[in-house]
């Protein structure tokens, strides 16, 4: 579950601040302020509660996950995306894009087979071997 | 009112891209050490509840370093968004992103990144390029 949000927060966050940002002027460097004034706007700030809630599931995947296992596993999010696209929107998908869809499945499908920890044999290992049986256990549980 | 995005050159498309990636990169690798240094979120919220939980987060200095660059790559993301299309920015950043925190993961958090976790991240970037195009 907490794999799921962070997949599903994620692009939904991503297309609010696209949304937000593609409505101001060009912003330029020279006025960096004006990008803090876009927080405060109504998509970017939808964006940014999106993209909260992902960052409360990203840390704590992280806690009983490596880094390596969290970033493939939650590419399912690009998924969703053409997903809803498809049955929710009614568009149409080319062939090449469900070929990515097929590739990120694939790839994920990878990553989740293997542990979600690394264990290390040295002094520290079985405190880190302990804590890969719970990891591996909520993963089954999803 | 939408403005329309006007399409930078080469050199400046890289550049954006590539100040997120980096700030991304460097924010991750350090929130993922400070949260491996604190231990599993779930354990410390059934010992010592919510409030322990985020206390043991605020209080650790690497999750800070961590979130000045995840700050800095957030506002790098608003102002790449603000120049190129989503459909360009957010696969090239999501899919290199994806490159540089394995090679980040191996050799400074010393992951076991292993051929399956190298096939995953091979294989998700080429979806995510497929999807983008």
């Amino acid at each position: 579950m907490i794999l799921g949000l962070v997949s599903v927060c994620t692009p939904l966050g991503d297309s609010c601040l696209s949304r937000g940002m593609t409505r101001l002027p060009p912003i330029s460097l020279a006025h960096p302020s004006t990008l803090i004034a876009a927080v405060f706007t109504p998509w970017v700030a939808l964006g940014i509660a999106f993209l909260i809630c992902f960052f409360a599931s990203y840390l704590t995947a992280l806690s009983w996950a490596d880094l390596t296992y969290i970033l493939p596993a939650t590419a399912m999010g690009n998924v969703f995306v053409e997903l809803l696209s498809r049955f929710w929107l009614h568009e149409t998908i080319s062939l090449q894009r469900w070929l990515g869809v097929v590739l990120i499945t694939v790839g994920v499908g990878f990553v989740a087979r293997g542990p979600s920890l690394t264990v290390k044999p040295a002094a520290e290992g079985p405190a880190l071997a302990d804590k890969a049986e719970p990891a591996a256990l909520k993963e089954h549980a999803l | 009112m939408t403005f329309p995005v006007v399409q930078p050159g080469f050199w400046f498309a890289t550049a954006v891209i590539a100040a997120v990636v980096l700030c991304s990169t460097v924010g991750e690798v350090l929130t993922a050490a400070a949260m491996k240094s604190i231990g599993d979120l779930d354990e410390i919220r059934a010992h010592s509840g919510m409030k322990g939980a985020i206390r043991a987060v605020v209080t650790c200095p690497l999750f800070f370093a961590g979130l000045i660059f995840l700050a800095l790559a957030f506002f790098s993301l608003l102002f790449t968004l603000n120049h190129l299309n989503l459909s360009l920015a957010g696969p090239a950043t999501a899919s290199l992103t994806l490159v540089t925190n394995a090679i980040a993961g191996k050799f400074f958090l010393k992951e076991n990144v292993d051929r399956r976790r190298w096939t995953a991240a091979v294989l998700v970037c080429v979806g995510v390029y497929f999807l983008a195009h």
